[in-house]
């Protein structure tokens, strides 16, 4: 019996040493590849997603790359990803300089998805948040220099909502007004016709990712005016209300 | 003494089409399925849309691959009823024609590999690394376990078939430098060393295969004089001897679902020992009289079939 445990043993060695080495090689290629998709994970700030595409992690866990939403978009906005070209590899995106989304009403994209990466909730384009426009060079802008340009303003699909022009006094010459493109993200869906159309050769205006571009008010934020209008009154009755901290006037 | 080239006997023996017409039908479909494909972005006629990780063929059909939704599903991603439906039809279909079918007529790897694999034998290359069967187990192991851990469909970014079919559709070619170190290590480092033990997709047709329904037989074995061509072409030598040698008194069917039903043990045997059959078909050619022809020089066949 102890002999041929003995005889055994080697055997059971080698095969103890063989798996070993063979797990220790799987698992280091699962790391690698870990490590590496990690590293895929994060998506260049001028790559937008295709309408209706879920949150960005939530996103590469959904979409398998099929490319299909690419074939279903009539303008060839949609690209896909090249291997280690910032966006994960084989995942769809669009750059908003070179062709932007043209928010068809049909969305195909969408309804191309075989997997939900794109949520087939998304029903109506006008509430897509592809990203958020944002006026990124104030001192570029012709409308922040007092021109009337306006491009971005006019061939935006949702004119008068999603950007609208704020008129105010120019500082500059003392008489005339500025017209200042002011984008609202509430009802921006980061299409890209603005970035698109931007005249300067670096255009002023750019879309950025959603998770970039808007901030988020703390949750534990009242604002005095809004809570009293929406109560109707004061909310601390008889506040005192004391006079601003002026500099002091010299005699 | 010069080195035996398999399947020269069968040519010579049964002509040229008879010894190579699984092999050509192969690469017949292995191209006409990319057509299907190309065919839309190169015709603007679209038969097929998508890649092979999932696909819509006439704006009806869908097909997802089996691999890709286990990724998706351990990255806690739960896929719309289309990839499901794609799913099924995949798996129904590999049940009935033979799971790692798909790496042999299908996948655009193959050939690939096919390739440094016949180098190998014309270059006189050594066997090489000599990775174990349960690898390939443990590497799908492995890439699940990376996509759960990163909550992405991992193995996409750098799976070569998925790569080879976006460059050719898509055209992003930089993907093509893993299809390169495939060759590359199918050629130089270990032999069928890629599909035979790594990938993963592989693997997963592979379980398919372990209950599929057509199967090459070995139902002449008994006219079998050990030239040892099988064991030379085949992709994955260890499911032959099973069948072909009767071990522990089995049936002639090659059951294990690691043969990719390519056909090329069927081209390259000159005695015509093996055939496509189901399963459950457990007919046995009955012995020939006397072998007319002798044995083909191999001095000691068992020996070198272990090797």
């Amino acid at each position: 019996m102890a002999t041929e445990t003995d005889k055994k043993a080697p055997t059971r060695r080698r095969f103890v040493q063989g798996t070993l080495r063979t797990a220790v090689g799987a698992g280091a290629c699962g790391l690698g590849l870990a490590l590496f998709s990690a590293q895929s994970r994060s998506l260049p700030a001028d790559a937008l997603r295709p309408p209706g595409a879920l949150p960005e992690d939530k996103f590469l866990s959904a979409c398998v790359r099929c490319g299909l939403c690419v074939r279903a978009c009539p303008y060839d906005t949609l690209k896909l990803a090249d291997l280690a070209a910032g966006a994960a590899g084989g995942t769809p995106y669009f750059r908003a300089r070179k062709i932007p989304c043209e928010m068809c009403d049909d969305i195909p994209c969408v309804k191309a998805c075989p997997t939900g990466a794109l949520d087939k909730g998304l029903t109506d384009i006008s509430l897509s948040r592809m990203g958020v426009a944002v006026i990124v060079s104030r001192d570029t802008c012709l409308n922040l220099q007092g021109l009337r340009c306006d491009v971005c303003y006019r061939v935006c699909p949702a004119i008068d909502k999603a950007i609208t022009l704020d008129q105010t006094h120019n500082r500059r010459t003392g008489k005339h007004a500025v017209f200042e493109p002011v984008v609202h993200p509430d009802a921006c869906t980061g299409c890209g016709k603005c970035e698109k159309s931007c005249v300067l050769t670096e255009a002023a205006i750019k879309v950025l990712p959603v998770a970039l571009a808007v901030g988020h008010q703390d949750v534990h934020y009242r604002r005095g005016w809004e809570e009293k209008s929406k109560a109707g009154r004061e909310l601390v009755p008889g506040i005192i209300d004391l006079p601003d901290r002026l500099p002091e006037l010299k005699p | 003494m010069t080195a035996r080239i398999p399947g020269r006997a069968a040519w010579a023996e049964h002509g040229f089409w008879s010894a190579h017409r699984y092999l050509i039908l192969r690469r017949l479909s292995q191209l006409g399925v990319l057509a299907l494909f190309l065919a839309g972005p190169l015709l603007g006629v679209w038969i097929v849309k998508g890649t092979l990780a999932a696909s819509l063929t006439l704006e009806v059909m869908p097909l997802t691959d089996p691999f890709v939704v286990a990724q998706t599903l351990v990255a806690r991603h739960w896929p719309e009823m289309t990839t499901f439906t794609g799913l099924g039809i995949v798996v129904a279909f590999y049940l009935v024609f033979g799971g790692r079918s798909y790496c042999a007529w299908v996948c655009p790897i193959n050939p690939v590999t096919d390739l440094a694999a016949w180098l190998r034998r014309r270059l006189g290359v050594e066997k090489g690394w000599a990775m174990r069967r349960e690898t390939r187990w443990l590497v799908a192991l492995a890439v699940l376990t990376a996509a759960a851990a990163t909550g992405t469909v991992a193995f996409e970014l750098i799976n070569p078939i998925t790569l080879l079919y976006r460059a050719a559709l898509f055209g992003t070619f930089a993907g093509l430098v893993v299809v390169v170190a495939v060759f590359a290590f199918d050629l130089v480092v270990a032999r069928d060393g890629w599909c035979g033990h790594l990938c993963p997709v592989g693997t997963a047709y592979g379980l398919i295969g372990k209950a599929t329904l057509l199967r090459v037989s070995a139902r002449g074995r008994e006219r079998c004089d050990d030239c040892l061509d099988c064991f030379a072409v085949c992709p994955e030598p260890h499911v032959i001897a099973p069948a072909l040698r009767a071990r522990a008194g089995g049936g002639p069917v090659i059951m294990s679902g690691d043969c990719t039903v390519c056909g090329r043990c069927i081209d390259v045997c000159p005695e015509r020992v093996f055939g496509l059959a189901h399963r459950f078909d457990t007919r046995v050619d009955a012995a020939a009289p006397s072998p007319a022809r002798p044995a083909a020089g191999q001095s000691e066949p068992a020996a070198l079939e272990k090797a």
